[in-house]
């Protein structure tokens, strides 16, 4: 056991106990800052595995937007302050398929790597990053933004009610083309 | 490093992840439960750039990094979809959504308008007008 591993061991029981309060707990704006907790501790294992630029992405994109887009969706769906009853169904098939993928999966990996032990590599750094990026995936990058932008023209389109159904000739003919 | 480590956190993390899509009856918790899954697996892209060599060097973390990516075009349309349902049935419970046809009487909402008016004629587009509360300007209808 060396520092790195301490140190990831203690990340990793950080986001596991953070993800399971974030599907047991019964506070919905507790779940999101649960998650808050959860995502900063995987970008923490990110560091310790040497992928800066991705950590530093996950801190800027999933804690910084995705948490407050969906901290901005529980205010606006008017959810109640305090803890609410009625956030679970019974949940016997739900424990069963969650525990035996998340178990299942555990044990494959653990069968797989036993105790051994590898050599970090060098650290992935913005630059490393961007000449891969920018010389051996540039294709899926390219795709990437064309999925990104038809992602805003499908999020503008389903939160405007007004060019639902008068512009349905138009909308209904470039949504179908997407 | 053991790799062990990061792996089975990732394996736990993508089953309480899905636990949490099974369980949950709230769309906007259901959404926090996919994004522990895609967690789970960035984690598990980055684990193996670090423990397997590859002919390509980072390419697990730039495909962590399309993951990101596409998680956010996936919580922004999710999100866009969460709200309209707020605003055609004021819940946002996904056990509670209609999956079957729609009954004869039941106003038209107006969010399924490119498909259903197109499917439909002009039937489906008539009445759809004053059942959307705070809608905007109904004069250009």
């Amino acid at each position: 056991m060396t520092g790195v591993d301490v140190l990831l061991l203690a990340l990793g029981a950080v986001a596991v106990g953070s993800a399971a309060l974030v599907v047991a707990t019964r506070h919905l704006v507790r779940a999101g800052l649960y998650l808050v907790v959860c995502l900063g501790a995987v970008a923490g294992m990110y560091l310790v595995l040497t992928a800066e630029l991705v950590a530093w992405v996950q801190v800027l994109i999933y804690v910084g937007a995705v948490v407050v887009l969906l901290l901005f969706a529980v205010m606006l769906t008017r959810a109640p302050i305090g803890a609410s009853d009625d956030l679970d169904r019974p949940g016997w098939p739900a424990a069963l398929i969650g525990g035996g993928a998340g178990l299942g999966l555990a044990a494959l990996l653990v069968d797989a790597y036993r105790w051994t032990a590898v050599e970090l590599p060098e650290a992935g750094t913005a630059e490393r990053l961007g000449a891969q990026v920018f010389g051996s995936w540039v294709l899926p990058f390219e795709v990437l933004s064309v999925l990104l932008l038809s992602a805003l023209v499908g999020a503008i389109v389903l939160s405007r009610p007004d060019i639902g159904a008068t512009g349905a000739a138009a909308t209904g003919d470039r949504g179908r083309s997407r | 490093m053991r790799p062990v480590i990061p792996y089975v956190t990732a394996a736990l993390l993508f089953g309480l992840g899905g636990y949490g899509v099974l369980r949950r009856r709230n769309a906007v918790l259901v959404l926090m439960a996919v994004e522990l899954m895609l967690n789970a697996v960035n984690l598990i892209l980055v684990t193996a750039d670090t423990t397997a060599k590859a002919v390509l060097p980072h390419g697990g973390q730039v495909f962590a990094l399309f993951v990101i990516v596409l998680a956010a075009a996936e919580i922004g349309v999710g999100l866009a979809i969460v709200l309209q349902l707020y605003r055609m049935r004021a819940s946002v419970t996904v056990d509670e959504i209609p999956l079957a046809e729609r009954p004869a009487d039941e106003p038209v909402p107006v969010a399924a308008g490119p498909i259903a008016a197109t499917g439909a004629g002009p039937i489906a587009v008539g009445p759809d007008g004053p059942h959307v509360p705070g809608d905007g300007p109904e004069g250009q209808r």
